[in-house]
């Protein structure tokens, strides 16, 4: 009886058996890379919008402030939008003709909203409030970056529940003073000098003694100030930001 | 043919031989093989698979209903949210079991009557967990997220809940899966082999020589093959005892008057072998006269079997009775009004529940007579009668305790549509369809270990005889 197989089947058969373990491992690591790549969650990536609002030129440029234009941000779960007459309140006397405008004026006259093209959209299943973040000293910078520097509006964050969960584990990473919420440029290391003073002020003596032990205060330090001068849950609360209510309503 | 056995004393007085006189090497090999290579397609096999594949397209069906229109297709409602859908997992995974039992615990037993019937009761364990192995999914409202039910590290920073039986069975019925796959694959090596060796179809030698995976047969082949045989054996034994159990944890941990139960682990395993081994008679019945396999599965097999089904019975028929005895003894009026009021026996499913007595504790006692042990009909239709009464048993556990509980106000009975009704018909379609394509392109006996058998019998004949361990074929 002759061979079934030629001795080359031999080689074939132990690479079947390895390159099936690669394959498996393989479609896990491309799932989970494409699951977290911007494919998926947008980071980064631009779309297109009625008008090219630029928030680099309004923000950075003429240093018009987040809640010029986002005006429920403190008080509202939702930030908002502006409506065209905030937009008109200055484009109706400037830059009048800009073709760039002409759907903003095109809103106005025919008293239709501009159709914006959300970025950060969240299931509706997941009660996002913005007011809460911003009272208790989640500055912008910390969820939407350097917005300031964007010529075109982008995410920045993933928005995924991990990362949500990131922080309301450990709030104290990235809690600042409220005054410094609409900050864009703030950081712990650039503004030492006043962040030491606000622990000065702020602290009594024993924890001032504590955080200022080395003559720096560090983020988590001073998130640790502020959590309990905000009273924010931080890990081994009673109450912590984890629990599915908090979102999940 | 009366007892070439006993003169060892080896298996004390059997009656009826464990295989069918006169067979060698080569007329097991020949016989067992022939059913796969040799055989013309039989018209019966045809509709056999015609029928079942037929039911495969209900099943289908049922399910893509089901994914366009949710389980309210199904007659579920308030207080009865499990249905059909868990009735069956349950019962089918209960089927499974026997499969194990006959392949692994009597492995470790050293019973020499597990040998013809182990590998087609290992296929039935198979195809019974694949059946039941779906319903946990299409009974979830969202089934497209049902890997939610896996720990893997994800986006969402979530990992399942590890207090619920859920959450056990995913893992229970995924490793058993597993194992008895493994198991059965072992198990079918050397086999493959023979066939891939007797093939005289270029493709079917391919075939069957991938999957022998180069079986040559050598000592050191056949040293490692019993080793890991007899690991896998250990481990499923385990696994079989605890799968079960676990499936009887989403009911014993719940609060449910008639669920809340700590005699439900045992009992359940019980049950599962119980409706396993009838579902193995049921089987292996049509199966040795179809196919003329008398000589391997003898009477003395139906026999045991239906021993071990009487033995299971009374375990299951012991439970039945400590359920009703603690609702007495206990003093729960909910759990009184359960098990011996107008919950169970005299409730609006007193006809279930009559007739799960009659066919799970009045009927099997037939079998501690003889003339029903021996009499392939009357024991076959017992075993379809424990199947059908194993199933009204899951039926009556998940659907009376549910419809009537704690709050009158919330008490509403469940009547199952047709949808329920054709994804239970659905999953037997797949259960045959499977079981006909198994006999045909795989040995639905285990060759190899019905040789060494022969070879046994034969040797121990000879021993009786002249004092010489002469077989009266090779022993490659």
């Amino acid at each position: 009886m002759p061979q079934i197989f030629h001795p080359s089947a031999n080689t074939l058969a132990r690479a079947s058996i390895f390159g099936g373990a690669f394959v498996a491992l393989g479609a896990v690591l491309v799932t989970h890379m494409v699951i977290r790549s911007p494919y998926q969650t947008e980071v980064h990536v631009v779309k297109s919008q009625p008008v090219p609002f630029s928030h680099e030129h309004h923000v950075r440029g003429l240093g018009i402030d987040c809640r010029y234009c986002h005006t429920s941000v403190e008080e509202s779960s939702f930030a908002g939008l502006p409506p065209t007459y905030t937009c008109m309140s200055c484009h109706s006397q400037i830059w009048t003709d800009s073709p760039m405008l002409a759907p903003v004026r095109e809103s106005l006259a025919l008293d239709r909203p501009l159709e914006w093209n959300r970025i950060h959209d969240v299931p509706d299943y997941t009660y996002f409030n913005h007011a809460i973040h911003v009272n208790k000293g989640v500055g912008c910078y910390s969820c939407h970056g350097r917005v300031d520097l964007m010529p075109l509006a982008w995410k920045e964050e993933s928005m995924s529940m991990g990362w949500c969960l990131e922080c309301h584990r450990n709030p104290e990473k990235h809690l600042r003073p409220r005054e410094e919420i609409y900050n864009l440029e703030w950081s712990v290391d650039k503004d030492q000098e006043a962040v030491k003073a606000f622990v000065t002020r702020e602290a009594d003596a024993e924890s001032k003694e504590f955080l200022m032990e080395d003559d720096y205060v560090s983020q988590e330090e001073l998130g640790q100030l502020l959590a309990a001068m905000y009273e924010v849950p931080t890990l081994g609360h009673n109450t912590p930001l984890t629990n599915c209510a908090v979102c999940h309503r | 043919m009366a007892s070439e056995n006993d003169q060892t004393g080896r298996t004390g007085a059997a009656e009826l031989p464990i295989i069918g006189p006169g067979h060698t090497f080569a007329t097991v090999s020949d016989k067992l093989t022939a059913v796969v290579l040799l055989d013309r397609i039989r018209k019966s096999w045809v509709l056999g698979l015609a029928i079942s594949f037929a039911f495969v397209m209900l099943f289908l069906m049922s399910v893509t209903v089901l994914f366009l229109k949710g389980t309210g297709i199904w007659g579920l409602n308030v207080p009865v949210m499990w249905g059909f859908a868990i009735v069956n997992f349950v019962w089918w995974i209960g089927i499974g079991h026997a499969g194990t039992l006959i392949s692994a615990i009597l492995l470790l037993l050293r019973q020499e009557w597990r040998t013809s019937i182990n590998r087609f009761a290992e296929a039935m364990t198979l195809f019974a967990v694949a059946c039941a192995g779906m319903f946990p999914i299409l009974h979830l409202g969202r089934p497209w997220v049902f890997y939610w039910l896996m720990p893997y590290p994800n986006t969402m920073a979530l990992w399942p809940q590890f207090r619920s039986p859920l959450v056990f069975d995913v893992f229970a019925v995924s490793t058993y899966a597993t194992v008895s796959l493994l198991f059965w694959y072992v198990g079918l090596l050397p086999d493959l082999a023979n066939l891939r060796d007797r093939a005289k179809n270029k493709i079917a030698q391919l075939i069957y020589g991938v999957m022998s995976m180069g079986w040559r047969g050598s000592a050191r082949h056949w040293a490692r093959y019993q080793t890991s045989y007899l690991l896998l054996a250990g481990l499923a034994t385990p696994l079989v005892v605890s799968v079960h159990t676990i499936v009887s944890y989403d009911f014993a941990v719940s609060v449910v008057p008639g669920w809340h139960t700590t005699v439900f682990p045992p009992y359940f395993v019980a049950g599962a072998i119980f409706s396993g081994f009838a579902m193995v008679l049921t089987l292996a019945i049509p199966l040795r006269a179809v196919y003329d396999l008398k000589d391997f599965i003898t009477d003395r097999h139906l026999d045991n079997m239906a021993k071990v089904m009487l033995a299971t019975g009374l375990i299951v028929a012991y439970g039945y009775l400590m359920e009703d005895f603690i609702a007495w003894y206990g003093e729960n009026e909910y759990e009184f009004f359960m098990m011996l009021g107008p919950g169970r026996p005299f409730g609006p499913y007193w006809a279930f529940y009559w007739a799960l007595i009659a066919c799970n504790i009045v009927i099997p006692q037939l079998l501690w007579f003889k003339f029903a042990r021996r009499n392939v009909i009357v024991l076959w239709l017992i075993s379809i009668l424990v199947n059908v009464g194993m199933w009204l048993e899951r039926f009556i556990i998940v659907v009376t305790s549910l419809s009537q509980d704690f709050v009158p106000a919330n008490w509403q009975e469940y009547t199952p549509t047709f949808w329920d009704w054709s994804l239970y018909l659905g999953t037997i379609g797949v259960f045959f369809c499977l079981l006909f394509l198994f006999i045909r392109v795989l040995p639905a006996i285990a060759i190899s270990e019905m040789q060494e058998l022969a070879y046994e019998v034969d040797h121990r004949k000879n021993l009786g005889n002249d004092g010489h361990g002469k077989s009266n074929s090779s022993h490659a």
